[in-house]
């Protein structure tokens, strides 16, 4: 394989990623530091729905759900039975369940595999409709996940939820998942099989009439994405060390949603950018729900500005900027180098196709 | 189960299930004619409640004078959406429609607790609607006979404007082909508009009435009712209004009488509805009273 | 090479296609054509599996294909184009033609995610066919353009190329002349013919363009409101009243 310029640059800005990474890892405050992971989780959510919304085109609303499995599974695996029994005050948990007790790495894989099958089995009948009913079928579903979440007390611990989950998601363990995951999706849309994929997005009946198994695709696509959303989700779980099922509601997918627009749907690199943004956005404009002293005048803050400050941002979006921040495209190393910034490639080496 | 438990419990669902009924043709008219789910019809049903609780607890105003206003206002209030949410929209793909869509109603609802504050509010149910009614050893509370006959009431209204009055006729050719519509003269804008307008102010109906039987507000109680109601359009025949209608009354049937003889299911109350959905997508994606569409290659 | 018996299609009340029988022989060149909506493209869908009809067989290769999804009918061996252009908008001219070429690769989403060496070879000679594919129908200069921002005649073409990266033996062509001046169809007329040859073709089309089919094809079906109402070689069809009738309406 040709060493490309472009191929340097990558490599240099995954050295510069690294020793990022090292820094902040010493460095920042421990608030600063779950703020920054939490961005890297939100990177694996967002490309995990960007994967089936924004590559296949499927219109799924039901990502909360398969993070609550995924969070629920890794949970209960890396709990000890000690922490269990704490827990499971109200109802004892069920016999099979009380003594398992894996390290985190099988854990996080087998949740992400439970939330796949999850997906194979929600997919297998919700994606056999269309568009709007396939929004409101995922949906339901996730709905029912956490309504069966919350009532089984035995499995779950119900409505009161699990908590003093072991904090497995440090540095080394959520950055290496979001770094996997964008790699996973840049060669997934540089292959044949993300080619088929946007064929499905942009034409089923043509696709279809191309030799594509569009159903099949349309699974496997949604059973990856479930898989990535599951091992998000115990991530998730495991930086804020308690989960219950009121945490994943509508407003989680939303939260996703939000990323996946406003990054552009279909675009990696918007996913990317966009999950660091949006997260950051959070945590700064918390403090609208709160008293704010602008030094002139203050002013009582209000719980659920935040939102709706986001939801602003949503429908400004997609009123007057439908694509979103980059349409669909890609990032390239060739923009900085139209930009002035890089030197320009020689002639022949830059293909599109 | 005793019989008179039994009655009370069937009077109960009757009256859930008008109020589902009046939310579902909402979404059922909007859907026929948009083909658009408008994720925020279950909070301007939310939004109708707030208005006529305010009438009362801040202006004062009588009962009966607050019901017309919170109607009018919320009218009001869903011509406004479609006009800004839906309306610049309506030539780009569907799924920014649907984000749009869900935006709207996440930006209402947090509007509305950053407004009427989170905290649940209690309603000044009129009282003649508090009377507890005794039939022998059975006791139903007045709203709950109320409920039914009003819906009725205003069902009967409203299939008389779609099936008789010229505008109804418009809004049925809309519902069928938007472009034909146009062709024939049609103001598609005011025809939607109106279609907007007549199902947020049934969704309002539904929302002071709902108010009036289960007498605690809060900004997300529309989040519920209003994705069970877009199932019970969908149960009955998306596009169809006497479906939506049908639908309304057996989620609200089978959601209470379910309960009322497996009582260890009330915790799933809610996922009754999803699982119907999903058995419905399956078996008849059209709906019980819904027709097949085709698409042409 | 391709036979149907008594393919009846109807949609609730409306019967689309009423007992058609055609029979193609190996690489000829066969024409469907009537007036509008008289179930020509109906019959293509039934053919290539959209539909299964409401009654009736398809026969392709001496082995039945009725009712067979349409990727498996692809997979057989028949490809189309559609009468309403259906390239994938987001997709490059030479990705369009790569998605033709999937079906080929066979293979799965991890091989193909982590590019292991069996993919990387079937790609490369995925990627040379389609090459070669533009370079016949003249697109090889725009591999890298947006399929949609082609002139329509080269769309047209570009559906083609496609159809052909599935490495059909049987093509099925909706409309391929539509749009064209009479020096463009004669154009498409030898090319139809080159890629019958080079290809080892048969090919059944749709047109409306009575010039270029009576040039091109060697034996027609007339259908109208699906009813077959003659079939037989092109001259004996022109001077056929049924077709004229139907055609002009009644004098």
């Amino acid at each position: 394989m040709r060493l490309q310029r472009t191929h340097l640059y990558s490599l240099a800005a995954a050295a510069a990623f690294v020793v990022l990474l090292v820094a902040g890892d010493l460095f920042f405050d421990s608030f600063t530091l779950r703020v920054a992971h939490l961005c890297a989780i939100y990177v694996v959510l967002a490309l995990s729905l960007n994967l089936v919304n924004g590559f296949t085109g499927l219109f799924s609303l039901g990502h909360a759900g398969f993070m609550a499995v995924g969070a629920y599974t890794c949970a209960l695996l890396t709990m000890t039975p000690e922490q269990k029994e704490m827990n499971f005050f109200l109802a004892p948990i069920v016999p099979w369940l009380a003594q398992v007790h894996l390290p985190f790495v099988p854990a996080l894989l087998i949740a992400g595999l439970v939330a796949a099958l999850a997906g194979f089995v929600i997919g297998a009948p919700a994606l056999r409709l269309k568009d709007d009913y396939l929004a409101i079928a995922t949906l339901g579903f996730a709905e029912i996940i956490r309504v069966v979440l919350t009532n089984m007390q035995s499995i779950t611990n119900g409505a009161l939820g699990l908590k003093g989950l072991p904090m497995y998601s440090t540095t080394w363990v959520v950055w290496p998942c979001a770094a996997l995951s964008v790699a996973f999706m840049v060669l997934l849309a540089r292959s044949s099989y993300g080619r088929a994929l946007k064929a499905v997005r942009d034409d089923e009946i043509a696709a279809g009439a191309m030799g594509i198994d569009v159903f099949r695709v349309k699974v496997v696509s949604f059973a990856t994405s479930s898989f990535m959303a599951g091992v998000g989700g115990a991530l998730l779980g495991h930086l804020l060390t308690t989960i219950d099922p009121k945490m994943f509601t509508f407003m989680l997918t939303f939260n996703i949603l939000l990323v996946v627009v406003l990054g552009g749907i279909g675009s990696i690199t918007g996913s990317v950018i966009a999950a660091f943004g949006v997260t950051i956005l959070m945590e700064v404009l918390r403090f609208l729900d709160g008293p704010m002293n602008f030094g002139f005048f203050e002013t009582e803050g209000r719980p659920g500005l935040r939102m709706v400050v986001f939801s602003l941002v949503l429908m400004g979006v997609v009123l007057f900027r439908q694509r979103g921040l980059m349409g669909n495209r890609e990032f390239s190393w060739s923009m900085f180098s139209r930009a002035g910034l890089l030197p320009r490639p020689v002639e022949g080496k830059d293909s599109r196709a | 189960m005793t019989l008179p438990l039994l009655l009370q419990q069937l009077a109960n669902a009757l009256a859930l299930g008008s109020l589902y009924a009046l939310i579902a043709i909402g979404y059922t008219m909007v859907y026929g004619i948009l083909r658009l789910i408008n994720f925020a019809h279950g909070d301007v049903f939310m939004l109708g409640a707030y208005v006529a609780f305010y009438c009362v607890a801040l202006f004062l105003l009588p009962w009966w004078a607050s019901f017309v206003i919170a109607i009018v206002v919320t009218a009001l209030l869903g011509v406004l959406l479609e006009r800004v949410a839906y309306r610049p929209l309506r030539d780009s793909p569907r799924i920014s429609v649907m984000i749009s869509a869900i935006g709207a109603s996440f930006l209402i609802e947090n509007v509305a607790v950053v407004l009427f504050g989170g905290r649940p509010k209690g309603v000044a149910v009129p009282d003649i609607l508090n009377v507890k009614l005794a039939f022998g050893s059975v006791s139903i509370m007045s709203v709950s006979l109320v409920i039914p006959i009003f819906t009725f009431v205003i069902l009967a209204v409203l299939l008389w404007v779609v099936g008789r009055t010229r505008t109804g006729m418009a809004m049925r050719a809309v519902s069928t082909d938007l472009d034909a519509a146009r062709l024939q003269a049609i103001d598609v804008n005011r025809i939607i508009s109106f279609t907007f307008g007549s199902g947020s102010l049934l969704a309002a109906f539904g929302g002071i009435l709902w108010s009036y039987k289960y007498p605690q507000l809060n900004p997300l109680m529309g989040v519920m009712p209003g994705l069970k109601c877009f199932i019970a359009a969908v149960i009955g025949g998306i596009g169809n209004i006497q479906g939506a209608v049908l639908g309304g009354f057996l989620l609200g049937g089978i959601e209470l009488l379910t309960i009322a003889f497996l009582p260890t299911l009330t915790g799933y109350r809610d996922a009754f509805a999803f699982v119907l959905l999903i058995v419905v997508l399956l078996v008849k994606p059209s709906g019980l009273l819904g027709s097949r569409q085709v698409e042409k290659v | 090479m391709l036979r149907t018996e008594n393919v009846t299609m109807k949609f609730g009340g409306l019967t689309a296609v009423s007992e058609l029988g055609i029979e193609i022989a190996k690489n000829q060149i066969v024409g469907l054509i009537g007036p509008n909506g008289a179930g020509k493209t109906t019959a293509f869908n039934v053919i290539t599996g959209m539909n299964a009809p409401t009654a009736g067989r398809v026969i392709f290769k001496g082995e039945e294909i009725t009712g067979l999804p349409r990727h498996q009918v692809t997979r057989r061996g028949i490809a189309r184009t559609f009468q309403n252009i259906r390239l994938f908008r987001e997709l490059s001219v030479l990705e369009n033609v790569l998605v033709g070429c999937h079906l080929a690769m066979d293979t799965n989403l991890f091989a193909a995610t982590l590019h292991l060496p069996s993919y990387r070879r079937k790609d490369r000679e995925a990627r040379a066919f389609a090459l070669e594919l533009l370079e016949q129908v003249g697109l090889h200069g725009d591999a890298g353009e947006l399929a949609v921002s082609l002139p329509y005649g080269k769309q047209r073409r570009l559906e083609i190329a496609r159809a052909l990266a599935t490495r059909p033996s049987l093509l099925l062509l909706d409309e391929p002349a539509a749009g064209m001046n009479p020096q463009e169809s004669v154009e498409l007329m030898h090319f139809i013919r080159r890629i019958r040859d080079q290809f080892d073709l048969t090919i059944l089309l749709i047109e409306h363009h009575m010039q270029f089919v009576m040039g091109i094809c060697q034996k027609l079906y007339v259908l109208e409101y699906g009813v077959t109402i003659a079939s037989g070689d092109p001259a004996a069809i022109r001077q056929d009243p049924k077709v004229i009738e139907a055609y002009l309406g009644v004098e």
